[in-house]
């Protein structure tokens, strides 16, 4: 079938304000956003600039707006979007060319919140015991794949560069609701600051935008209840 | 020019990447170069599990681990690797769940294990549960972890810098490497005592495939084309359960769950050739089952698939176990594994050789083994070789853990005794001519038309059975198709994050890897592992009971010949 995608296009070494350009495809309808832009790139305009790996939802690489909406390009079927698709790259970061944003707030916002398991008990021999039902407490924030959608569908986000957004949050419940961690105090400590948990205004657009199907804003407001009544659970 | 002096430079930071960075960090000056960012590297995408012989729920030994490698590896594993391999896989596993990886659990609260194809107890009476998982992304969960470690020991990355030259002294010692950094398109010398090459594997080279776009053997084609031999580059894994057309990885872990593939009169086919283990036997025989059955009409509505049938699978064990997998199924497919059977076929998927080296992760230069000072590689764009003819499901992320690990161990030693060699005069000569050569020509050949001329003739004449005559198409094919590489033309000529000309790199990396695969399938006259040809059917130990070394020298290809490390396995009929 043949699809136009509306490409928001920019490039720093040319253009001085980014323009809009339409290009014609011939797509399967089960082809992925990523197979069309693919095929523009390989047959139609080279400088088409967007970053993907794996192609099928798991690096994380290719997160863009995909007619207004946060999405994988490599998780989305052409037949999903109609005949005429809007392509936009991510709104809130600098965008360094095209579909690329410069993600280094990102990663600090990631960083700031200590993603990384904080415990000195290592046991000498075997295994540190975990329970399943322990275990499965943090289970659906341990699947994020950090690709951004969620952070750049934030509002506070877009207008406030100093929240850690949604993304850093879902990390820091991964590590505050693990039975083995003893960092909670001090990553609770880090979100209970002016750029932490109390600048989300549970809009849910993070948990629309996830595309892992994480329940984010159902994990801020975990972390919001561990601060209020001052007990992880 | 932007110049950096390190002590050791690891090249990509996939699961053996950040294993070696670890034990380097805040021990040594490091630099951990990736053209993604880390944690968007391919080893995310493993999902059954890591095995390793801890016993949680059945009884098991790491030397049936040892056995097991080896006979999937259809004797051609070097023993002393594997037993490395299976031995340190127990301490590598525990340690990463002391980094916090989130292991599934058993009811007391050890690391749960499952099935998983070749791996069986007491050498090969049935199968057992020695794989490690978490849920079916284990993968994911290794690459979070380890990145995890990386930001906590504050470890320097390099993210977006793509590799376009390893250097060396003129008496052979490695200097260091050239990358590009993606964003500004400017080139930076990183000198260092010590490489690590940890750039992955090379899967694109084929039409069908379950590797990242990202899987386009850098490391390993720019260490050939310096003089550095690749061993057993014939050896290439097709993965039986790539979601169909797509290559999509379906993980073993939905077989090793009770998952049963049919055929389409609906028969339970693998029983018939592997009465033992039936689904669970090694991928190379699996993939092979499935193109018997093809051949012999009884693929889906006479195409070229058969089916993945999970539908008699309690439906919370696949929302437990298998969520992940099932879900590509239902986005790309539109079928719900619950209750339809999954389309499936081979897709490319690991390559068993690579860049040859030690149980210390140092690259040798020869059948000798004589190491080459200052380099190193590890996981999959290595061959230590634990994989031998076949790797087994999880032995490469056990591979990444421990030979990154002791890789990491041996360059932190190294570099305590090693002087800073001197570099070449002018470093970055070689790729900035390359990568000018590109910029400047202004019309040519289109990459895309020669990267997917190389990827059909690679899938319809190199994958799961061949013979000499389609591969010595293939040999002209890809010859033709490297002239035309010489004259290709790219569109975009910018310095800002320059995808077309990455792009253009490694299409010329993965036609030096498929020019090697293609010398090694041609040279090796038997059928052993997943090298499957009909015009020699039979394993021939008398002279095919080695390890192919191919070099790249100025009068074209030279293949040696390196002898197999047998300590305690004598080579047998495989069956299963």
């Amino acid at each position: 079938m043949e699809v136009t995608l509306r490409i928001k296009r920019y490039n720093p070494d040319s253009d001085v304000k980014p323009v809009y350009k339409e290009y014609l495809v011939d797509v399967e309808p089960t082809d992925r956003v990523l197979d069309a832009l693919n095929q523009i790139k390989w047959y139609q305009d080279g400088t088409l600039t967007y970053r993907r790996s794996c192609a099928h939802g798991i690096c994380g690489s290719d997160a863009m707006r995909i007619n207004g909406r946060n999405r994988l390009a490599c998780k989305v079927l052409m037949n999903e979007l109609g005949k005429k698709v809007t392509i936009e790259p991510l709104m809130g970061f600098a965008v360094v060319k095209d579909m690329v944003v410069d993600m280094d707030q990102f990663f600090e916002g990631y960083k700031s919140v200590k993603p990384y398991l904080i415990a000195d008990d290592a046991p000498s021999a075997g295994e540190r015991r975990q329970s399943p039902a322990e275990r499965a407490r943090y289970d659906d924030t341990t699947k994020c794949i950090l690709c951004a959608a969620c952070t750049t569908a934030c509002p506070i986000t877009w207008t406030n560069a100093e929240f850690v957004g949604p993304a850093a949050i879902v990390n820091a419940h991964r590590f505050i609701f693990d039975s083995r961690d003893q960092g909670s105090t001090e990553r609770l400590r880090i979100l209970n600051t002016r750029s932490g948990v109390w600048r989300c205004r549970t809009i849910f657009n993070c948990t629309d935008a996830c595309p892992r199907g994480i329940q984010i804003t159902n994990a801020i407001e975990e972390v919001k209840r561990a601060l209020l009544f001052e007990r992880v659970s | 020019m932007a110049y950096h002096r390190f002590d050791a430079v690891i090249v990509g930071a996939g699961g053996a990447g950040l294993m070696a960075a670890i034990q380097l960090a805040g021990k040594a000056n490091i630099a951990v170069v990736s053209k993604l960012y880390p944690p968007r590297s391919h080893t995310g995408a493993a999902q059954g599990g890591i095995s390793a012989a801890l016993g949680n729920t059945e009884e098991d030994h790491w030397r049936w681990h040892m056995f097991d490698t080896v006979k999937g590896g259809d004797y051609l594993v070097d023993q002393d690797a594997a037993e490395v391999l299976a031995r340190e896989a127990i301490d590598a596993v525990l340690e990463l769940e002391h980094m916090g990886l989130p292991f599934n659990r058993t009811p007391d609260g050890r690391i749960d294990q499952r099935r998983f194809g070749g791996h069986t107890r007491n050498y090969g009476e049935g199968p057992v549960r020695r794989a490690c998982f978490a849920a079916d992304r284990t993968g994911h969960m290794i690459i979070q972890t380890l990145y995890q470690q990386g930001i906590k020991h504050h470890v320097n990355f390099f993210d977006e810098h793509f590799l376009v030259d390893i250097l060396f002294t003129e008496d052979g010692v490695c200097c260091g490497c050239v990358t590009r950094d993606l964003k500004s398109g400017e080139f930076h010398t990183l000198h260092a005592k010590a490489v690590l090459i940890a750039t992955g594997g090379f899967g694109r080279c084929f039409k069908i495939t379950s590797n990242a776009m990202a899987g386009t053997g850098d490391g390993v084609a720019i260490a050939y084309r310096r003089g550095v031999p690749l061993m057993d580059m014939e050896f290439y894994q097709f993965h039986p359960t790539g979601l169909y057309k797509l290559g999509i990885l379906l993980s073993e872990a939905a077989r090793g769950e009770g998952g049963i593939l049919r055929n389409s009169t609906g028969e339970a086919f693998a029983a018939r050739y592997a009465p033992t283990l039936k689904d669970l036997a090694p991928r190379d025989m699996v993939s092979r089952f499935i193109y018997q059955e093809v051949k012999e009409g009884r693929g889906i509505d006479g195409k070229d698939y058969v089916h993945l049938d999970l539908s008699h699978l309690p439906p919370e064990v696949i929302d437990a176990k298998l969520p992940d997998v099932t879900d590509f199924a239902r986005t790309y497919l539109g079928v719900e594994p619950k209750t339809e059977p999954v389309p499936i076929q081979p897709t490319a998927h690991y390559a068993m050789g690579g860049i040859p080296t030690d149980i210390n992760g140092r690259v040798i230069r020869d059948p000798e083994a004589t190491p080459i000072p200052g380099f190193y590689s590890a996981g999959e764009s290595a061959c230590v070789s634990v994989h031998g003819a076949n790797r087994l499901g999880t032995n490469s992320l056990v591979d990444l853990v421990v030979f990154g690990r002791r890789a990491g161990r041996h360059m932190l030693d190294h570099i305590q005794k090693a002087e800073l060699a001197p570099l070449p005069n002018d470093p970055e000569f070689t790729a900035r001519a390359e990568v000018a050569a590109l910029l400047d020509r202004q019309k040519g050949e289109r990459a895309a038309d020669i990267r997917s001329a190389m990827q059909v003739v690679m899938m319809d004449k190199v994958s799961v059975v061949r013979d000499g005559t389609g591969m010595a198409e293939a040999k002209e094919t890809i010859r033709d198709l490297r002239r035309a590489y010489g004259n290709l033309a790219i569109q975009d000529r910018g310095q800002t994050f320059n995808t077309d000309l990455m792009e253009a790199l490694e299409l010329g990396y993965m036609l030096d890897c498929a020019e090697t695969i293609v010398a090694g399938a041609i040279a090796r006259e038997e059928s052993r592992g997943a090298h499957y040809r009909t015009d020699f059917e039979k394993r021939d130990d008398q002279n095919w009971l080695a390890h192919t070394m191919v070099y790249k020298t100025s009068g074209g290809l030279e293949m040696r010949k390196k002898p197999v490390v047998i300590t305690e396995f004598e080579p047998k009929e495989r069956k299963y």
